[in-house]
């Protein structure tokens, strides 16, 4: 599969010609490329920089400086849970052993399957909803034991209908 | 709920909805701006927002009209309005609240205070983790220009402005202001050395006035309805203004709520807040954010307004209060904490990198039972050695540790008299 497919590669060009400093778009690019491959390869890192006019470190330096661009492959759903002071004085500690049981995985891995990877955050902002995860971009709050099995069970199910 | 409160930059919310122009307009939205176009120059619009007394919202608590006198609001474009929602200090959830529930709040805000600045572009630079807060704003911003009140020639009149929304990808020390500039421009985000001051070589080398969303969304409001009304608001004669406290912790109630400035933490703990949660007691707070120093029960009638909680040791911070009930380890909260501010460190400066680490692996090893009187007395001397880091974030992981010490030291050296923690957790 292309780094980016000829729609995407053409409207992300499109921009940076109207962008008078082209690098200011590369956390999009970036984004964009995560969005199509789930994470964001070497080639990934390349294709930005060729599209910027910048050189692949200037993207690297950026790309592995933030939490939620992934420099290594991760499942198809990326589990991100709060471990902040807000969710870590409302039973943050264990719903993440739940999830490390459920899913039988530690943080940092992702499932046989390739379906989930679990990974700790920082704050989500979502404090009034402590403990909080997000799956991707969507903002799960109040979580449960029971909460987090339905929502697993709901998560996998819309990749396999 | 309790008292009656005015309901500024809430006015229009519900829950679960976000408010529409239409909505925003019924309630006296874009009056603040029809104002300052049709009637007040730049100049006086500045004077309005100086004679309120607004104080950003973001944290630091600057003064705006201080801040925005030393922008150069008369040199050629291009210069820059940004508006900081990287919001991501634990505690803190007031803005992505606010955008969700009435968009145009900053919006407006954005549009009036570009025009205060002589600003022509603007940005809000917006953290992953609010995407539907986003998209509310990508929506707000297109029934904005479609009604005239942003793009070219604004309501009619010289000025204009385009407004564009920066999606980041996670890493707290965007926060910090210069971090952000460095972020928006596309370049790693360690902060950048100061002087030169972002209002004279900020975005792209250019005049860049960085605002909170809350203080931004303040101001069309002290354009409609004047300083003193904005002054009168507070319940403490030197604060001015509502504020949005965001509530969480042991609580019953965690939700954000507006309230005056300088509301008794008393009344956010127990009215709004609903009590400490299961019936238990209220051992100490977090009254501003993660990196705002511990009150204690002692401290539970100060005003919450910027002067009050100085002198009260603390600071008024983001206004997020995280509360602790009194089976709680001081010691293991502020362990995570620190870990918070270790992982978040961008490595760019000694002391912040090297030394957070240090403090974590130190709080961890008394928190175990296994520390020593020599670990606590080198933790005193870690306070003022970090807080020789270049930039903030380092400074502000002290306010906690500090504040451990201070209050909780009893409660740290039992956990080196018994080899465990005092509250059965270690």
């Amino acid at each position: 599969m292309d780094v980016l497919d000829e729609k995407t590669l053409s409207e992300l060009a499109a921009r940076v010609r109207a962008y008078p400093y082209p690098r200011e778009m590369v956390v999009d690019v970036l984004r964009a490329i995560q969005e199509r491959r789930g994470w964001v390869s070497d080639e990934g890192v390349e294709l930005a920089a060729q599209l910027l006019r910048i050189s692949p470190l200037e993207v690297e330096e950026v790309a592995t400086f933030y939490d939620k661009i992934y420099r290594r492959p991760v499942g198809r759903k990326v589990i991100h849970l709060c471990d902040s002071v807000c969710c870590f004085s409302r039973g943050g500690e264990d719903i993440l052993k739940h999830l490390e049981k459920r899913l039988q995985i530690t943080l940092g891995q992702t499932t046989p399957d390739g379906m989930f990877t679990l990974l700790p955050t920082c704050c989500l902002g979502a404090c009034g909803q402590a403990p909080a995860m997000s799956v991707n971009l969507r903002l799960y709050g109040h979580l449960t034991p029971e909460a987090v099995d339905r929502i697993l069970e709901e998560e996998r199910r819309e990749v396999s209908p | 709920m309790s008292r009656e409160v005015p309901r500024v930059l809430f006015a229009n919310r519900r829950p679960g909805l976000t408010a529409s122009l239409a909505e925003f307009e019924r309630g006296g939205g874009y009056r603040g701006l029809r104002r300052a176009v049709a009637e007040l120059s730049p100049a006086e619009v500045r004077r309005l927002v100086a004679d309120s007394g607004l104080r950003g919202r973001g944290g630091a608590g600057f003064p705006t009209g201080v801040k925005w006198s030393f922008f150069p609001h008369d040199a050629p474009p291009d210069k820059y309005l940004v508006a900081n929602c990287d919001e991501m200090e634990p505690g803190t959830y007031k803005d992505g609240e606010l955008i969700l529930a009435d968009p145009h709040q900053l919006v407006e805000g954005l549009i009036v205070s570009a025009y205060a600045l002589g600003a022509n572009r603007a940005t809000v630079f917006i953290r992953y983790d609010y995407e539907r807060a986003a998209c509310a704003l990508e929506r707000a911003l297109a029934e904005a220009r479609e009604a005239g009140y942003l793009g070219e020639h604004i309501l009619g009149s010289d000025f204009s402005l385009e407004i564009h929304v920066h999606r980041s990808a996670g890493r707290y020390i965007l926060g910090e202001e210069t971090a952000l500039l460095n972020g928006l421009e596309g370049r790693r985000p360690n902060p950048r050395l100061r002087p030169p001051f972002p209002a004279q070589k900020g975005l792209f080398g250019r005049p860049t006035n960085v605002q909170n969303v809350e203080t931004l969304a303040c101001v069309p409001h002290i354009v409609a309805h004047g300083p003193q009304w904005f002054r009168g608001l507070a319940r403490t004669p030197e604060g001015a203004g509502t504020k949005l406290f965001g509530l969480s912790g042991h609580l019953e109630r965690t939700e954000c709520f507006e309230l005056p400035i300088g509301t008794p933490l008393r009344e956010i703990v127990e009215e709004w807040g609903g009590g400490v949660w299961r019936g238990r007691r209220f051992k100490a707070c977090l009254p501003g954010g993660a990196s705002t120093p511990f009150l204690d029960a002692r401290a539970l009638d100060v005003p919450m307004d910027f002067t009050a909680l100085e002198k009260a040791g603390s600071r008024l911070g983001t206004a997020g209060v995280t509360v602790f009930d009194d089976r709680t380890c001081m010691l293991r909260v502020t362990h995570n904490l620190i870990s918070f501010f270790a992982r978040e460190s961008c490595g760019f400066c000694t002391p912040c990198r090297e030394g957070l680490p240090m403090v974590r692996e130190c709080l961890a090893r008394l928190e175990a039972g296994r520390g020593t009187l020599d670990d606590v007395d080198w933790l005193k001397e870690q306070v003022p050695r970090i807080n020789l880091s270049f930039c903030a974030l380092a400074q502000g992981a002290m306010g906690p540790l500090s504040s451990l010490l201070a209050l909780f030291g009893d409660e740290v050296l039992d956990h080196v008299g018994r080899g465990r923690c005092p509250l059965g957790e270690g």
